[in-house]
């Protein structure tokens, strides 16, 4: 995640922020509560969805069990059928294998498939750097890309706009009157497919991500919507995928299962429209050259802790982003990371450590509404847990000395001190009967200062009754 | 049987009517009820707020107060998925294998209120009187923890005189998340508004729920709304008769 955008500002703030966009909200919520919908129906309809849930959870946990066999495999089978393999311990060596490939070929140009990946090294701007132009194919991409705006959902990255705002940007940057252009979809796609078809058909240097690689015969697969990643992966004489090692799959069986459960979770689709597969070079058709990139990127870190490795069974399908109502609210750019949502909120702070990263994992309520429909069963609030606890270390190693100043850590340890015994516990139930007395109106309290005026800003607060439960129950033994 | 209640910490200090109304609905079915004094708070807003190595004390504390019981009971779902789901991990985070084996069995004898009345005592109708416009929010943690799933609904219906209106988006969290209402209280708040419109959508007297938690925090907003709509304990409903409408003891 170096590269690209990295975070700079809190959670809390940036969704502060994106909650004043009304456009923004109502954008975001049209959009998610269509594919809520559509996703229940898709995945209700089959009468073994739990199990392919169960069977995608094991496959991912099988191979992570045995990443090292199933990459060298990988490797192998790529070799023997004409590809080559370059391995990138981080995103600095994965740029700069690919500038090196892509600068070799002399191209000034390269067109991409839709890449998480790529997003996550920064490569564009890693190949602006050495003078190569690298144009995004995928309309929404194209359309953030055009817009000089990070992605805000991982499938559709311009989820936070709608069509008169794309048919502004297209005007623009495509140098376009206004009467040839409206904001009617298939005129939006329309003009999006002339400014792409020029570059497809002069592009040589293709450049993609992989949602998926079989070990067994080294076959590579994109899953797209548009068709056009087909065109990146087939027409440039030169390919290079990059994809995170966590990609791989053992054989084509597991693809029975993850071609079914991928669209139904992430378009709502029964099937994909565009599903390829490529395996190294053919004489004639396609590339004649085929570079896999395997990146790791601190994967092999997350793969080290038995509570949060299965993060990394993750299909990218963003059913989380669609079902979290925190996501729904804030959309994506809040997160400040190429992974939003729930996903991007256990994926990202393991991948990078800032304070403004560890703020991710405390984006959530808690709600589990991502863990149900996960297609890999990730238990997204469980590796929350283990990150908030995580971020509370990080923030006391961080501060050193003054970790122990610290007003959060200060109450938490209070806290825990004073419910560690009831007689304690009891007499703080005393102390919040007498100290709420200013506050107080008709057993309400309206108004809290500092850290507790969050709460107060739109909810009101009950008071501490004149009995709490246990006087209650003691005077009642009494009588009794 | 030996039937434990536990009360948890802001129940206790906050909504004593729900712990009340829990005691007269399992003493009307005929339950002699213990309140051990030593019992305080789960922990689960240290473990939430990421700061599980300081609530390990409170699963200690709670073992105490309550392993000799052969059932606990608590009116909130949150508090009793905190127990179940993470009180055995707590327990392993300690590396203490005395405090495992004790968690392990005394975990599954931990009931939220509506299950226990449900699966441990099969009954439905506890014989309630609640003649008014209600709705009911399945909170989050009741469902996607406990998976307690229409027990609360089953026992709802079966009081006389009330009418069950459906809650639209029921299954939407609604923003409360603990100290996530305070840390990022402006996306809270803006979840809270959908399920506060929602309530009021369904034109219901009462919005009920097996948590006070929630329902401290959708009742905060329809209080400062003004919205004259009130929030209830279903243990509050269920302990209402004919003879006693409920009203805080």
């Amino acid at each position: 995640m170096s590269g690209g955008t990295p975070r700079s500002r809190p959670f809390g703030e940036a969704a502060r922020e994106a909650l004043q966009d009304v456009q923004l909200r109502r954008n975001l919520g049209k959009a998610t509560t269509a594919i809520r919908e559509k996703r229940v129906r898709v995945t209700e309809e089959l009468p073994d969805w739990q199990e392919l849930r169960e069977a995608g959870r094991a496959i991912k946990a099988h191979t992570l069990a045995h990443l090292d066999h199933y990459l060298m495999r990988l490797e192998q089978n790529v070799v023997a059928r004409g590809g080559q393999v370059h391995w990138a311990r981080d995103a600095a060596e994965a740029n700069a294998i690919v500038q090196e490939l892509v600068t070799a070929t002399g191209a000034r140009e390269a067109i991409k498939v839709k890449s998480l990946t790529t997003d996550e090294i920064g490569l564009n701007d890693a190949l602006a750097s050495v003078g190569v132009h690298a144009i995004e194919t995928d309309l929404a991409e194209l359309i953030v890309q055009l817009a000089h705006e990070p992605s805000s959902h991982i499938l559709v990255p311009a989820i936070h706009k709608n069509r008169a705002e794309i048919r502004a940007l297209f005007l623009r940057s495509m140098g376009l009157r206004s009467d040839e252009l409206s904001d009617a979809p298939a005129d939006l796609a329309a003009a999006a497919r002339r400014f792409l078809r020029a570059k497809f058909l002069t592009a040589t240097v293709g450049i993609s991500g992989a949602n998926f690689a079989v070990a067994e015969t080294g076959a590579v697969c994109v899953v797209e919507s548009e068709g056009n990643g087909r065109m990146c992966t087939t027409l440039p004489e030169t390919l290079i995928t990059v994809m995170g090692i966590e990609k791989v799959v053992p054989g084509w069986r597991a693809m029975e299962v993850f071609l079914q459960s991928l669209p139904r979770s992430s378009t709502a689709e029964r099937m994909n429209p565009y599903t390829s597969f490529w395996t190294g070079v053919r004489y004639g058709d396609g590339p004649r050259a085929f570079h896999l990139v395997l990146l790791d990127n601190g994967r092999s870190d997350v793969l080290a802790s038995d509570d949060r490795r299965q993060t990394l069974q993750c299909i990218r399908c963003s059913a989380c982003l669609n079902i979290c109502p925190v996501y729904a609210r804030v959309g994506g750019h809040a997160y400040g990371s190429h992974y939003p949502g729930p996903i991007g909120s256990i994926l990202s702070p393991q991948l990078v450590d800032t304070p403004e990263v560890d703020t991710l994992p405390f984006a959530s309520t808690l709600c589990g509404a991502c863990y149900e429909v996960c297609p890999v069963k990730i238990d997204i609030p469980s590796v929350l847990l283990d990150l908030r606890l995580r971020a509370v270390e990080r923030r006391r190693a961080r501060r050193g000395r003054l970790a122990a100043l610290d007003t959060e850590d200060g109450a938490m340890r209070l806290a825990a001190g004073i419910f560690a015994e009831a007689h304690r516990y009891r007499w703080m139930q005393r102390w919040a009967r007498l100290v709420q007395r200013p506050f107080v109106k008709d057993g309400y309290v309206e108004r809290l200062p500092g850290y507790l005026g969050g709460w107060t800003r739109t909810r009101d607060l009950p008071a501490v009754p004149g009995k709490t439960f246990r006087e209650w129950w003691r005077d009642r033994e009494v009588d009794a | 049987m030996r039937v434990a209640l536990f009360i948890p910490c802001y129940v206790d200090t906050l909504f004593p009517q729900a712990g009340q109304a829990t005691v007269r609905v399992l003493e009307r079915l005929g339950h002699e009820l213990r309140f051990p004094e030593g019992q305080t708070c789960c922990g689960q807003m240290h473990v939430n707020t990421g700061y599980q190595r300081e609530a390990i004390p409170l699963v200690r504390n709670f073992v105490r107060a309550f392993g000799a019981f052969d059932h606990v009971v608590a009116p909130s779902a949150s508090c009793v998925g905190e127990v179940r789901e993470i009180y055995p991990r707590l327990a392993r985070l300690a590396h203490d294998p005395g405090l495992v084996e004790d968690v392990d069995a005394l975990v599954p004898r931990v009931h939220e209120l509506t299950s226990f009345l449900v699966d441990q005592l099969g009954v439905e109708d506890v014989g309630a009187y609640f003649p008014h416009r209600v709705t009911f929010h399945p909170t989050c943690h009741s469902q996607r923890v406990l998976h307690i799933g229409d027990r609360p609904q089953r026992l709802l219906r079966r009081v006389r005189g009330i009418e069950l209106v459906p809650l639209p988006d029921a299954q939407e969290c609604c923003g409360f998340g603990g100290t996530f209402s305070v840390k990022n209280a402006d996306t809270s708040s803006a979840m809270l508004a959908s399920k506060v419109a929602r309530v009021l959508d369904t034109g219901a007297e009462v919005c009920a729920a097996a948590d006070n938690s929630c329902l401290m925090h959708i009742g905060g907003a329809l209080h400062r709304q003004r919205t004259g709509v009130r929030t209830l304990h279903v243990a509050e409903i269920l302990a209402s008769t004919e003879a006693r409408p409920w009203g805080p003891a």
